[in-house]
């Protein structure tokens, strides 16, 4: 277990980066806390394997230190860090029973047979797989061989942290909610800090305390599943997180208003010392209303989805959703749309205004 | 998924007619040549099973298939490993390996004469320079032309400098295929390099390597040009392997009983040991 | 890592050494090999390759060598084409069997064919012609190519086919236009290979032909038993031999690693 602090990470794959471009990893500073279930969570690209292979050692970074517990290990190889990793494909030895490949780490490191036989067998209770120890590892399903991958993580005591690279990509559909709820109960057994990196928003939410999301590279928002939901710091988030996502309008303030598409719009957030940059506002679907004044919109697509609907409008050229109630209607063409002003925040080059940006701990 | 469709016999018959052609006509004569004599003219014999029973009882066949196996075994023996050896020590990626990788290939697609007599001039004890390098450098007494052992050592040396680059060519294809992500694992399990080949890069490698052991057994099986080029078929009848002993019946002697059941046994062997490996191969991919 | 770097380079090495002995002696004539033993030549001549260029008994062979090897690879891919796409898209009765009496073929010892061949093409009157070497070595030059194409073909998704057929592609038109793009490596690979088994096949390319389609390896042994060796012509008449395999190695060198991956030498 360990409490995981990178320090001004930077990273580039390139020998003489000469712009922020040239960087795979902008710049990330901030803590894991030891004993936390975390998702980093991020469309393709944005930087989270790169992130991920910093920590587990497999990369080492071109600019910054990596910590476990105070210890500067940076440098340190993947073995000597102690850590595990679940890949996106099941990582198993082929030729070896499930019973050999869970004691393979074991071996390794020169444990006794004895207490390599019991901690295996604690750990295959656990993943369900005891009837499997004496089977071929090749052979079997996988979700079973995710399984075993995850196993040779678990059989490790003095783990510092489990990393799961979107582990879930090839498993069958219907199991996947299966072996999701495994991975949380796992992690309330095993109190190990899990880093489970995601571009699926519901797995992340579903197995994260904390969700760490990024994008360009960069760490945008730490927090809870409901914090980012509530108030998300950067459009981004607000617009990946949710569905449909949050809805981002470009904005002006003139005379002390925020003004949107030529309607005066009321907000939450301060208009005193506004940075510089693009301003946009951003509102979830849930928090727009329809009614007889605002910003003027037309009417694209209703859809039912069950419990709700969603109507799809369009401000100008841009998407707005509007979450309609079961039994609301829309009649004509075009609706006049109104921002609860609570949840409607203002956003400069995507960051939300009044937050003090500054790159702090969690 | 494929499609039932009967009309797709269309698009193999030009396939099956032009192999048909080749294969099956020729085969029907050497059939036919090897239960009849002749003596000249056209005039025919049947003699029945009578060429195979000479062929499989006489000396000279089994000499010749004795050194045959001799020699695919120890080709067998040393190509493998060393290919496997020198595909394992090539880097993975990077700006030399298509030129590591073309270098290698050469060997491959000289004609198999040209082989020969390369190495026919480059061993030659007064003016090549393996032959001179060893007789008068390292003081190694040896001639080709004398010596069986010498000979044997020859064409074995040939067979390997000519034929290792494909199974490198084949191993180093299996190996680039394994993910990373397989050697990533490895190193945070702590296992040993020894452990990685065991367990990593030796059972991924099983197909091709299956196809490199096919390939080699069957093309030194078959082995012509080369070492008749080199050596002849001699000193005496040291290095007559079996196809040459076959031509020699075939087309010096114009025995042209004999020479067709000792092509059967020949292609029979071949065919045994082809499917046998075709029925591992398939049953190994459809795992 | 150094330590490791150095079997390779060993080997490669060990490879070009008697090519290098085969080039120094290209350039010595024949005398001067015969006088002793030399590292490099002491006196550099082009005199050999001056021979094979102006002897249309040698340069014939070349073009000889090569007109079959040519006529061989396209007949080859232009009937194995269509065969490997109905191995890899459609299932027919007979289809496993098939598959594997094309594989058996390249199995075939060519000694075991020598005598027949000869009879069979002097038979037809095709002795001593280009085409009956490329025929010849359609035997084992087609079930190769299948085996290649086949393979790079069902990497293929067929769902490529069936949008061309919606969009109103006929049959010829989809396999000329937009399927065959799709494999060119495979061609590639496949034609590699063609050319790789023809050029330096010997037996039967001597056995099948007289003076006409002489291919150049046949003049080579030529030379070799006639009157004495002459060394330097014969080396010199290799290296030229050598030269349209590295070109052709060339051409693919992106593709080699990915033909052999397919499993289907």
């Amino acid at each position: 277990m360990a409490k995981i602090k990178l320090d001004n990470i930077r990273h580039s794959y390139f020998p003489n980066p000469k712009s922020d471009d040239d960087f795979a990893l902008k710049r990330v500073h901030f803590d894991w806390e030891d004993g936390g279930a975390y998702a980093l969570l991020g469309p393709s690209g944005c930087g989270k394997t790169t992130l991920l292979n910093i920590i587990s050692g497999l990369l080492i970074p071109s600019h910054g230190k990596l910590q476990f517990d105070g210890q500067d290990v940076t440098r340190l190889s993947p073995k000597d860090r102690n850590i595990a990793q679940v890949f996106q494909f099941p990582v198993i030895y082929d030729t070896m029973t499930v019973y050999d490949n869970l004691a393979f780490p074991l071996r390794n490191r020169g444990v006794n047979e004895a207490k390599i036989d019991a901690k295996v067998r604690e750990i295959a209770a656990m993943l369900e797989i005891e009837d499997m120890l004496s089977k071929k590892a090749a052979g079997l399903s996988p979700d079973n061989k995710q399984k075993i991958s995850l196993g040779r993580g678990l059989v490790r005591e003095d783990v510092n942290v489990i990393m799961f690279d979107e582990p879930l990509t090839v498993i069958d559909p219907h199991l996947k909610w299966k072996l999701r709820s495994k991975l949380k109960e796992l992690h309330q057994q095993v109190k190990t800090t899990m880093i489970y990196v995601t571009h699926d928003q519901t797995e992340a939410l579903t197995f994260a305390d904390q969700v760490v999301v990024m994008n360009f590279g960069q760490v945008l928002q730490v927090g809870t599943p409901q914090a980012l939901f509530d108030c998300p710091e950067h459009t981004f988030v607000g617009h990946f997180i949710g569905s449909p996502g949050m809805n981002v309008l470009p904005a002006q303030v003139k005379d002390g208003q925020v003004w949107v598409a030529g309607q005066a719009v009321e907000v939450s957030s301060s208009l005193e010392s506004l940075p510089e940059g693009k301003l946009e506002i951003g509102v979830r679907p849930e928090y727009v209303r329809i009614s007889d004044t605002g910003v003027e919109a037309t009417v694209r697509n209703l859809m039912d989805v069950g419990r709700h609907k969603v109507l799809e409008t369009l401000v100008g050229d841009i998407k707005v959703h509007v979450v309609l109630g079961e039994n609301q209607q829309v009649s004509s063409d075009r609706v006049h749309l109104q921002f609860e002003p609570a949840n409607t925040r203002l956003y400069a080059e995507g960051w939300l205004v009044d937050l003090q940006h500054e790159f702090e701990e969690v | 998924m494929k499609t039932e469709n009967p009309r797709a016999w269309f698009l193999v018959l030009p396939v099956i007619l032009l192999v048909a052609f080749n294969a099956l006509i020729p085969l029907m004569t050497v059939v036919n040549y090897s239960v009849q004599e002749t003596f000249g003219n056209n005039v025919f014999f049947w003699q029945g099973v009578d060429w195979f029973e000479q062929i499989l009882h006489s000396e000279r066949f089994h000499a010749a298939l004795g050194r045959q196996f001799l020699f695919t075994g120890i080709i067998l023996a040393i190509e493998i490993p060393l290919g496997v050896a020198i595909a394992l020590a090539m880097p993975r990626k990077g700006i030399w390996v298509p030129v590591c990788l073309i270098l290698m290939a050469l060997p491959l697609l000289i004609p198999w004469n040209v082989v020969g007599a390369m190495w026919n001039i480059f061993t030659l004890p007064d003016i090549g320079l393996m032959g001179y390098g060893l007789n008068n450098w390292l003081g190694i007494e040896y001639d080709m032309t004398q010596s069986p052992l010498a000979a044997w050592v020859t064409i074995v040396v040939m067979d390997v400098w000519h034929w290792t680059s494909l199974v490198v060519l084949l191993a180093y294809a299996g190996l680039v295929s394994i993910p990373d992500a397989y050697y990533q694992a490895a190193e945070i399990d702590g296992a040993s390099k020894w452990s990685v080949f065991r367990f990593i890069q030796l059972p991924k490698m099983k197909q091709v390597l299956t196809i490199a052991v096919l390939l080699r057994f069957m093309d030194s099986f078959m082995i012509y040009t080369e070492p008749f080029v080199l050596t002849g078929g001699g000193p005496g009848n040291s290095t007559t392997l079996l196809s040459i002993d076959l031509v020699k019946v075939a087309l010096g002697q114009f025995d042209l009983g004999p020479a067709a059941a000792m092509s059967l046994i020949y292609f029979a062997i071949t065919l045994l040991v082809s499917w046998i490996f075709y029925t591992i191969m398939t049953k190994e991919s459809k795992e | 890592m150094r330590l490791r770097s150095i079997a390779p380079l060993l080997y490669i090495l060990f490879l070009m050494l008697p090519i290098y002995w085969l080039i120094s002696m290209s350039f010595k004539t024949t005398n001067e090999i015969l006088s002793g033993f030399s590292f490099f030549p002491q006196v550099w001549t082009l005199e050999n390759y001056a021979v094979i260029f102006t002897d249309p008994t040698w340069y014939w062979g070349y073009i000889n060598s090569t007109l079959y090897v040519a006529i061989n690879t396209v007949i080859s891919l232009m009937v194995a084409l269509p065969a490997a796409y109905a191995f890899s898209r459609y299932r027919f009765m007979g289809d496993k069997h098939l598959f594997f009496w094309l594989l058996t073929n390249r199995m075939a010892p060519p000694a075991v064919f020598a005598l027949p061949f000869f009879q069979l093409y002097s038979a037809v009157g095709l002795f001593d012609t280009h085409i009956a070497v490329a025929l010849a070595h359609c035997l084992f030059n087609i079930p190769l190519a299948v085996w290649i194409l086949e393979g790079f073909m069902s990497s293929v998704p067929k769902e490529l086919d069936e949008t061309a057929y919606v969009d109103g592609y006929s049959f010829k038109r989809f396999f000329v236009q937009i399927f065959m793009p799709n494999i060119k490596a495979g061609i590639g690979v496949a034609a590699f290979f063609c050319f790789m088994f023809s050029w330096v096949e010997l037996l039967l390319a001597k056995t099948l032909t007289a003076v006409d389609a002489k291919p150049i390896a046949a003049t080579m042994t030529k030379t070799a038993s006639s009157a004495g060796y002459e060394l330097g012509l014969l080396a010199a008449a290799g290296v030229l031999t050598i030269i349209p395999g590295a070109i052709v190695i060339y051409f693919v060198r992106n593709n080699i690693a990915k033909g052999f991956a397919m499993g289907r030498v």
